[in-house]
């Protein structure tokens, strides 16, 4: 069995939880000291870092949700100097500020070293030829495997998203053999390999898709089309980005990397942490980073931790495929959009807060349609007025979100209410 | 003297034109002049009605957006190149069409065309020079 850091992968539990309380300390305290907005909510909580001997005491700390993301933005969780800090990844908040999290060089190695863990894990080693398709930029996706990918030594091809005709020729041409991109786009690129006929000169063996959900039956579907092994990997640009947690051969769950966060799971009614293997809100720690250093962040994504011997050797705790939302985020072609966001923009651009979202998946793509009622401010006599002020209503969602959507413009009252409450999204798709 | 013309929005789905007209129907209210504009997802109705404040009353009852524009109603010679003439001065005179449709009236070899413009003020003083005839109110026995 290989594995990229061996030492940490398959330390035994007890030696674990020894180094994950002894860096908590070491990380509450550093929080304390560099990071005001957190530290004052400690003080309101009667909690210092006097208080904190181990992880048995992690329930005593404070909450970080998405709000504080964006009442903190964009400096406020910062805890190292900006000149200290080498490079920026964002993501889009609940209604429109971002989330910007920060990085030093050192947190940049470390998540390199955790995307290269999930390469390994999949099976790639320095002679493999690593195609990155995840979108490069703010987006965490691409940044991190690239990170992983040189980890490991791999030929590291940076394609980003999107430009099928590139992908393919470059995945033949230079013989790519893992593929790291979001499940819907692995979908998609095993359709066109398969509609092309060109399946003969792929030569890839595996590949590590994440950033969206999907289904058992679409990684079965892209395992025979594509002939790999598909494996899941999980992150968040607040925690980093990918790799967090991901699969190993045994496919049953994605490993936490727990050198580097404290995993929770609570409800997300009470905000009570559960025993392992109960199902609830996913809580992290960040115990190694020192830009971005959240402290039980709410990932507010729905999930189960099981810890027991895993046939690869690995130690750390498994969780299973967020199951749900504990809030209504959605993910959209691998982008998180919230509805309040969606909500801002109708109103900044005139329309009644009146919508609803229709989600469906339309061979193996997201498809995102925004149904507004025409409101008296909106009509007009002249077609002409109508479409522009649609057409802006267009370009800003798309300013907003990161992602098209159509807008259909529908007449008053027509948004169905169920007991007397909108129902805002219907998400059609089978995951 | 313009009048009113009331624009409803519709949403693109079979038997939303069919519920106006069945409303209008219903209170007696007459059609005088209909034209629709349509996009690929919704569209909207123009009208001109023998009752317009009786009309817009019913159908904001009703949950229909609309808008009431003034537009004008103008004397066109029932005959070949009756209509060109006309758009004609217009165009000598620069002034825009927004759109144009035709009411339901034929009075002493006469038609009458609905146009909303751009430019009042050069609309009237290009019809007024040529003597065309601007329909009022009475004129078509609207209220």
């Amino acid at each position: 069995m290989a594995y990229f850091q061996p030492e940490m992968e398959t330390m035994p539990q007890e030696q674990l939880r020894k180094l994950q309380s002894e860096r908590l300390v070491k990380q509450v305290r550093h929080v304390w000291d560099n990071v005001p907005y957190y530290r004052e909510k400690m003080e309101a909580k009667g909690v210092t870092p006097d208080d904190i001997h181990g992880i048995e005491d992690l329930h005593k700390l404070p909450f970080l949700c998405k709000d504080d993301l964006r009442e903190a933005y964009p400096h406020g969780l910062r805890g190292m100097p900006l000149s200290d800090c080498v490079r920026i990844h964002s993501t889009s908040g609940t209604t429109g500020k971002r989330v910007v999290a920060f990085y030093t060089q050192h947190d940049i190695d470390l998540w390199d070293d955790c995307c290269a863990r999930a390469l390994v894990a999949a099976g790639a080693t320095k002679e493999d030829v690593c195609q990155i398709a995840y979108g490069f930029g703010l987006f965490t996706g691409g940044a991190g495997l690239n990170g992983g990918s040189h980890k490991v030594g791999c030929l590291t091809l940076p394609m980003s998203s999107g430009n099928t005709d590139r992908q393919l020729q470059f995945m033949t041409d230079l013989e790519s053999t893992i593929l790291c991109c979001t499940p819907s786009y692995a979908a998609y690129l095993a359709e066109s390999i398969h509609e092309r006929g060109i399946r003969d000169q792929i030569k890839l063996k595996a590949g590590i898709f994440g950033a969206e959900a999907w289904s058992e039956d679409m990684r079965r579907d892209i395992e025979d089309k594509l002939g790999i092994k598909a494996y899941d990997i999980y992150g968040l640009t607040e925690t980093s980005g990918p790799g967090v947690a991901f699969e190993c051969s045994e496919q049953t769950g994605m490993h936490i990397n727990e050198d580097h966060f404290i995993a929770e799971i609570i409800d997300p009614d009470t905000g009570e942490v559960l025993p392992e293997g109960s199902k609830g809100e996913l809580v992290f720690t960040a115990i190694t980073k020192e830009a971005f250093p959240l402290l039980r962040y709410r990932t507010r994504d729905i999930c189960i931790l099981t810890r027991g011997k895993c046939s690869c050797g690995r130690t750390f705790v498994k969780m299973c495929k967020p199951m749900g939302r504990s809030d209504d985020m959605l993910i959209i072609r691998g982008v998180n959009v919230f509805p309040s966001q969606i909500e801002t923009v109708l109103i900044q651009q005139g329309y009644s807060a009146n919508y609803q979202i229709i989600v469906d998946r339309v061979n193996n793509s997201d498809t995102f349609e925004v149904m507004v009622e025409m409101n008296p401010e909106m009509f007009s006599d002249s077609l002409a007025k109508i479409t522009k002020a649609e057409k802006e209503l267009v370009n800003a969602l798309k300013a907003m979100l990161g992602i098209a959507a159509k807008v259909k413009l529908v007449a008053p009252k027509s948004i169905t209410r169920s007991e007397g409450k909108a129902v805002r999204i219907i998400d059609k798709r089978k995951i | 003297m313009n009048i009113h013309q009331i624009s409803v929005f519709l949403e693109n789905r079979a038997g939303q034109l069919a519920e106006i007209t069945d409303l209008l129907a219903k209170s007696h209210v007459d059609i005088r002049a209909i034209s629709i504009a349509e996009t690929a997802d919704y569209g909207l109705v123009r009208m001109i009605v023998d009752d317009s404040y009786k009309a817009s009353s019913i159908l904001l009852e009703h949950g229909d957006i609309l808008s009431m524009t003034p537009v004008w109603a103008v004397e066109v010679p029932d005959r070949p190149a009756g209509l060109s003439e006309l758009l004609g001065v217009l165009a000598e005179a620069h002034v825009d069409v927004e759109y144009m449709y035709s009411l339901f009236t034929n009075k002493d070899g006469h038609a009458c065309m609905v146009l909303r413009i751009s430019d009042e003020p050069r609309f009237l003083s290009a019809l007024g020079e040529r003597q065309i005839k601007v329909m009022s109110k009475e004129d078509l026995g609207l209220k």
